[in-house]
């Protein structure tokens, strides 16, 4: 299982907060799993488009084409704005 | 010390305690606090609602404490933040830093709140009269 979780904007967007999912068969980095989201349906894709969004795996910010494995949580947001 | 919470903070409070347990080693304290401004982008603000990651959100505020205090000598750091709704005029962030000398205390200061502005996970939402928005970054 994967645990994925949506903050701020893209929460309300979407309209969830986070879910656990099985890790998709043939799924082994971030661009794999942004795709396979993005193919839910339009506000998905379009959703997860936007190129300002940061992702961080295990709660930390990484690259765009990180690995995702089995247990991880990772979680996508738009640019912080908190201080 | 970090700590991420909804009550509100007194900074006074916050530096006379830092004070107490600094045993005269510091000569220094510098503190930043951070206000909700009741005009932003022109608009009236009702209402500002802070939204984090928790978990996080501790993580990266830890972080930015520890590299402060790799880059410069210092006796103590403190950063808070505040989350859930606030009102204009209300704390949101409070960022302390102690030294030897000023010189030191200053630079970790603004270093640790210019990071937090960046890297932390907060997010705010404003309140209008006539409507919700999320604040973009570089504007707040």
């Amino acid at each position: 299982m994967i645990q994925l979780r949506y903050f701020a904007s893209l929460r309300e967007s979407l309209g969830i907060g986070d879910e656990q999912i099985e890790l998709p068969d043939g799924i082994h980095d971030l661009p794999g799993l942004t795709r396979w989201l993005q193919d839910r349906n339009e506000t998905w894709a379009s959703t997860l488009a936007d190129s300002r969004l940061h992702v961080a795996i295990n709660q930390e910010i990484v690259k765009p084409d990180a690995a995702v494995t089995d247990g991880d949580e990772v979680a996508w947001f738009p640019p912080v704005t908190g201080g | 010390m970090i700590r991420v919470q909804t009550e509100n903070f007194d900074p006074g409070v916050e530096l006379e305690q830092m004070r107490r347990e600094n045993h005269g080693q510091a000569g220094a304290m510098v503190s930043f606090t951070g206000l909700v401004r009741e005009l932003n982008e022109g608009d009236t603000i009702t209402q500002m609602t802070l939204e984090h990651y928790p978990g996080m959100t501790e993580k990266a505020l830890e972080k930015i404490e520890q590299e402060a205090n790799q880059r410069w000598d210092l006796t103590a750091t403190l950063i808070i933040h505040r989350v859930g709704p606030l009102a204009p005029n209300d704390h949101i962030v409070f960022v302390a830093a102690a030294s030897r000398h000023r010189k030191q205390a200053f630079l970790a200061c603004e270093f640790m709140i210019d990071t937090l502005k960046t890297n932390a996970p907060f997010w705010k939402k404003e309140t209008l009269p006539d409507g919700v928005r999320w604040v973009e970054p570089g504007t707040s």
